[in-house]
C-alpha cells in the first residue's frame, strides 16, 4: 500500500473508567472506501469522532498525509480536510438548503466565496440530487433530503477524507437504494471515505475494505466477504452460543 | 463588492434619515433635543450589543464597564489631548478591554459570559474608587465647549459608523460565520470556522463602541465619578432595547430603543421609584410575549399573511 | 489567625447562600440570578420579626424556611417549568432563564424599595463579644457560623442517605437517565429548586444578624454564590463549602489588609483565575 491518507495508531479514549475506544490501529489509502463496522456501542462513532476532532484522544495518534491532526481543534483538521456528517442530522435552522451548502463552501479545505460559493454549491445540491430546491426552507425537506443537505455541505470544501456516520440509517428500502447509488457514485469518483455503518447489503457493495470492532477494540481486518465470514466477528454480533 | 438595487436604494433611504435626524438641533428645543441625545446614545448601544449578541446568544452586560471606560479616558485626558482622538483612543481601549474579557471568557458556557460581564462594571468601579481615595482625588471635571447639540451629532456620527460597521459584517464572511455558530456551534467548528476568533472579534465591536459612546457622552455629565460613569442599569437598559425590539436585525434594536425610551422618561419623571420594577417587567415581557421582539412579531405576521395569500 | 477565623465565619453563611444556589442550578438547571433578592427577602423578613416583636432570628428561620420554600416553588411552577418545557436545547434553557430571573430580581428589588424604602436596615441581635483563640468575635456571627454548619451538615445528610435526596443527585448527575429509572424529574427539580431558595433565605436571615442590608444588596450575594458555585463545582457540595471559605477568608484579608471597597474586585479576580485555569470548578474533572 502506499503512503495512507489516513493512519490511526494506538488510538485510545477513555471516558472515566470506561475505554471506549482501544489501541486502534488502521490506514485508509488514497481512494478507498473503508467500513468501520460493529455492534451497538462497540467505539465506531466514538473514533469517527476522535478522528474529526469532535473529541480529544486519551492516547495515541492520528494523521493525515504523515501529518499528525490529533490534537488540534475540529476546525483545522476540517481545514486539512476531513469532513464529516452527523449520525444525528445536523442542519442550520435558520438558512435555507442552499446556505446550509454555502456553509461548507467557505471556510472548509478549499475556501470559496461570493458568487463562486453560491455557484459551487449549486453544482453540489444537483450531485445529491437537490437540484432547483436550493431556496427551500429546512422543514419543508423529507429525512432523506436532510441527509443530502448535510452530505452536501460536508462535499463542498473539497475534503480529502470524508467521514460519514451512519448516512444510510434510518432510509425506507426505496430511499436505501437511492442512498446507496449516490455514495457509489463518490466512491466512483474516486473520493476516500470512512463510513461507519450497519446495513450489510450496504457494506457489501460499497467497501473496498472493512475494519471491526467490539468493545473498543479491532477485531478484524480485510474485504468484506473476509470479515463477514470472519468467526471472532460473527460471535461478536450474535453471542458465544450460536458460534 | 457588488451592490444590488435594494443595496443602493437602503443606502440611500438611510442617509436620508440621518440626515433629518441631523436637523434636531435646529429646532431649538432643549427638551426634545435632550431626548435626542438618549435615543442616539441607545441607539449606538443597543445596536452595537446586538451585532454581537444577536448571531451568538450570549448576553453580555459589559456594556457598562465599556462606557465607563471611556468617560474616564475622556476625563483625564481632556487637559491634554484633542476630544476626537480622545474618543478614537477610547475605542481603541475598549477594543482590547473586550479582547482581553472575550478571550477568558467566550470560550466557556454562556452562563459563565453573563456572570462575568455582570461584575465587570463593579470590579472596575472598585478598582478606580479605590485609587482614587489613594491618591487623594474624589472625581474629574470635564470641562469643554463641546454643547448639547455638538454632543448629538457626535452620537448621530457614531450611530452612522455603527450601522454602517453592522451591514458590512453582515455581508462578510465573519457575518457568515457568525450565523453558522449561533445556529449550531458544532457545525461551524466541523465546517473549518475557528468559532473563538470569531467570537472575540465581533465582541471587540460593542466593546469599542460604548467606549467610545461613554467618551462622548462624559462632556454632558461635566463631573464624572465612578459610581455615576459605570452604573450597572445602563447594560440592563440595553439589553431590553435591543431584545424589546429585536436582535435578529440590523435595525431591530432601534424599534426597541424608541419606546422605551419614551416609557423609561414618562415612569422616571412620575414614579421616580418604579423604574427598576419596570426593568423586571420589561424582561418578563421579553421571555414571556416577545421572544423575537417586535421584529420576531412581524416576521411572524408577516409568515402568516404570506401563507394565507399562498393558499 | 484572627482574619483567618473572620474568613471562616463568613464563609460558612457564603457556603449555605452558595448551596442554595447550586440546589437551583445543579437540579433544575436554572441559573437564579434573582437569588440575591430572595436572601434579602429572608433578612428583611428576620428583621421585621426582630424589631417589632423581638422574635430571634434563630426562630425566625423556621418561618422564613417554608415560606421561602412555597415562594420559589411557586416561582418554579408558574414561571420556569414553562420555559424548561419550550427549551429546544440547553442553550436556549440558559438564555431564557437568565433573563426570566434577571426580570424576577428587578421586580424583587422593586417591591421591596415600594415596600420598605432604599434605606439600609441593621438591628442589633446578640452583639456581645465571644472569646475564640484568644480574640474576640461577636456571638452573632458565631451563632450564624454554626447555624449554617448545621444546615449544611443536614443538607449533605439529606443529599447522600434519604430517597429524595438521592434521586435530587441522580438528576443532577444525569438528567435523562435518571428519568428512565422511573424519577419524578419535573417534581423533583421544583423540589430542589424550592429548597434552594428556603436555604437562601435562611441564609439572609443569618446574614441580617450582622450585616448591614438594604434592598438592593441582593446581587451582590448573587454574584458570590455565582462564583463560589463555579469554583467550587455544579452539583459538589464539599467543593461548594470549600470554595466558600477560601471566598470568605479571601475577602476578609483583603478588607482588613488593603481595602474593605475591594473585596468584590477580589472574588471577581479569584473567579477570573478559576475561569482561566479550572474552568471545571476546583475539583471537577477534566471533561473529556
Amino acid at each position: 500500500m502506499a503512503t495512507p491518507v489516513l493512519s490511526l495508531r494506538g488510538v485510545t479514549k477513555r471516558f472515566g473508567g470506561l475505554v471506549a475506544v482501544n489501541a486502534m490501529d488502521f490506514d485508509v489509502a488514497e481512494h478507498e472506501v473503508v467500513g468501520l463496522l460493529g455492534p451497538n456501542g462497540s467505539g465506531k462513532s466514538t473514533t469517527l469522532n476522535l478522528v474529526s476532532g469532535l473529541l480529544p484522544l486519551t492516547s495515541g495518534n492520528i494523521s493525515l498525509w504523515g501529518n499528525r491532526i490529533s490534537g488540534l481543534p475540529a476546525q483545522t483538521i476540517n481545514r486539512k480536510g476531513v469532513s464529516r456528517t452527523f449520525q444525528l442530522v445536523r442542519l442550520l435552522p435558520s438558512m435555507n438548503v442552499r446556505e446550509n451548502v454555502v456553509a461548507g463552501a467557505v471556510f472548509g479545505h478549499r475556501r470559496r466565496w461570493g458568487q463562486d460559493a453560491q455557484d459551487h454549491a449549486e453544482q453540489l445540491l444537483e450531485k445529491v440530487g437537490l437540484g432547483g430546491k436550493g431556496d427551500m426552507s429546512l422543514g419543508q425537506l423529507t429525512y432523506i433530503d436532510t441527509k443530502r443537505v448535510e452530505l452536501a455541505r460536508t462535499l463542498a470544501g473539497d475534503p480529502k477524507v470524508l467521514l460519514l456516520d451512519e448516512w444510510l440509517a434510518g432510509l425506507n428500502p426505496t430511499e436505501l437504494q437511492i442512498g446507496i447509488t449516490l455514495i457509489k457514485s463518490l466512491r466512483n469518483e474516486g473520493r476516500t471515505i470512512i463510513l461507519v455503518e450497519h446495513v450489510m447489503d450496504a457494506i457489501r457493495s460499497l467497501c473496498d475494505r472493512c475494519v471491526v470492532m467490539a468493545a473498543g477494540t479491532k477485531i478484524a481486518e480485510g474485504t468484506p466477504a473476509q470479515v463477514l465470514s470472519d468467526k471472532e466477528v460473527i460471535r461478536a454480533y450474535l453471542g458465544d452460543d450460536d458460534a | 463588492m457588488s451592490l444590488t438595487g435594494t443595496d443602493i436604494r437602503n443606502l440611500c433611504f438611510a442617509t436620508l434619515a440621518f440626515a433629518i435626524c441631523a436637523l434636531l438641533p435646529f429646532g431649538d428645543n432643549g427638551y426634545w433635543l435632550g431626548l435626542g441625545v438618549t435615543i442616539a446614545m441607545f441607539t449606538t448601544l443597543a445596536t452595537s450589543w446586538a451585532l454581537f449578541s444577536g448571531p451568538t446568544h450570549y448576553i453580555s452586560l459589559a456594556t457598562a464597564a465599556f462606557f465607563g471606560v471611556g468617560t474616564y479616558v475622556t476625563g483625564l485626558g481632556i487637559e491634554t489631548l484633542p476630544f476626537w482622538s480622545l474618543v478614537g483612543l477610547a475605542g481603541l481601549i475598549g477594543a482590547v478591554l473586550a479582547a482581553l474579557v472575550g478571550l477568558a471568557t467566550l470560550r466557556l458556557s454562556g452562563v459563565y459570559f453573563v456572570i462575568f460581564t455582570l461584575g465587570l462594571a463593579e470590579l472596575v468601579r472598585q478598582v478606580i474608587t479605590w485609587v482614587q481615595n489613594n491618591t487623594g482625588q474624589k472625581g474629574l471635571y470635564v470641562l469643554t465647549d463641546l454643547d448639547e447639540a455638538g454632543i448629538y451629532w457626535w452620537l448621530l456620527g457614531l450611530a452612522a459608523v455603527v450601522f454602517l460597521t453592522g451591514w458590512l459584517i453582515g455581508r462578510s464572511r465573519l457575518g457568515f460565520a457568525l450565523r453558522i455558530i449561533g445556529d449550531d456551534e458544532t457545525v461551524a467548528d466541523h465546517s473549518g470556522i475557528n468559532t473563538a476568533r470569531a467570537k472575540v472579534l465581533l465582541f471587540m465591536v460593542p466593546g469599542a463602541v460604548a467606549a467610545m459612546t461613554g467618551a462622548i457622552l462624559a462632556p454632558r455629565y461635566v463631573y464624572i465619578e465612578p459610581s455615576l460613569a459605570f452604573a450597572p442599569i445602563l447594560s440592563f437598559q440595553v439589553v431590553i432595547m435591543a431584545l424589546l425590539g429585536g436582535a435578529s436585525r440590523l435595525w431591530g434594536p432601534l424599534v426597541g430603543v424608541i419606546p422605551f425610551t419614551f416609557l423609561l422618561e414618562a415612569v422616571s419623571s412620575n414614579f421616580p421609584n418604579q423604574t427598576t420594577l419596570v426593568i423586571g417587567v420589561a424582561f418578563l415581557v421579553i421571555v414571556y410575549l416577545l421572544p423575537g421582539g417586535f421584529v420576531g412579531l412581524l416576521d411572524k405576521i408577516m409568515y402568516r399573511v404570506n401563507a394565507k395569500e399562498r393558499s | 489567625m484572627d482574619i483567618l477565623i473572620t474568613g471562616i465565619l463568613l464563609g460558612g453563611t457564603y457556603a449555605l447562600i452558595a448551596m442554595g444556589l447550586n440546589l437551583q442550578y445543579g437540579v433544575a438547571r436554572i441559573m437564579n440570578l434573582a437569588n440575591g433578592e430572595i436572601l434579602v427577602a429572608g433578612g428583611y423578613f428576620a428583621f421585621i420579626a426582630y424589631t417589632s416583636t423581638q422574635l430571634s432570628p434563630i426562630l425566625t428561620i423556621f418561618l422564613v424556611a417554608p415560606l421561602a420554600f412555597a415562594l420559589n416553588w411557586l416561582i418554579y411552577r408558574v414561571m420556569l417549568q414553562p420555559l424548561v418545557n419550550r427549551a429546544k436545547n440547553r442553550g436556549q434553557l440558559e438564555t431564557d432563564s437568565i433573563l426570566a430571573t434577571f426580570g424576577l430580581s428587578f421586580i424583587g428589588v422593586g417591591l421591596m424599595l415600594s415596600f420598605f424604602g432604599g434605606d439600609y436596615f441593621s438591628y442589633s441581635f446578640m452583639a456581645v463579644p465571644v472569646e475564640l483563640l484568644g480574640n474576640t468575635y461577636g456571638a452573632n456571627r458565631v451563632l450564624s457560623f454554626v447555624m449554617a454548619v448545621l444546615i449544611c451538615g443536614a443538607l449533605y445528610l439529606w443529599l447522600n442517605h434519604s430517597r429524595p435526596g438521592l434521586s435530587i443527585r441522580a438528576i443532577a448527575t444525569a438528567p435523562a437517565s435518571a428519568r428512565l429509572v422511573g424519577i419524578d424529574v419535573k417534581n423533583l427539580s421544583a423540589l430542589a429548586f424550592a429548597l434552594g431558595g428556603a436555604v437562601t433565605a435562611v441564609g439572609g436571615a443569618l446574614i441580617s444578624t450582622y450585616l448591614t442590608l438594604d434592598a438592593s444588596t441582593g446581587v451582590v450575594f448573587t454574584l458570590k454564590a455565582l462564583i463560589i458555585v463555579i469554583m467550587g463545582g455544579v452539583g459538589d457540595v464539599r467543593g461548594t463549602i470549600i470554595a466558600a471559605l477560601l471566598l470568605g477568608i479571601l475577602e476578609t484579608i483583603v478588607a482588613s489588609l488593603l481595602d474593605p471597597g475591594l473585596t468584590l474586585a477580589a472574588a471577581y479576580v479569584m473567579f477570573l483565575g478559576i475561569l482561566l485555569f479550572r474552568p471545571q470548578g476546583l475539583f471537577g474533572k477534566k471533561r473529556t
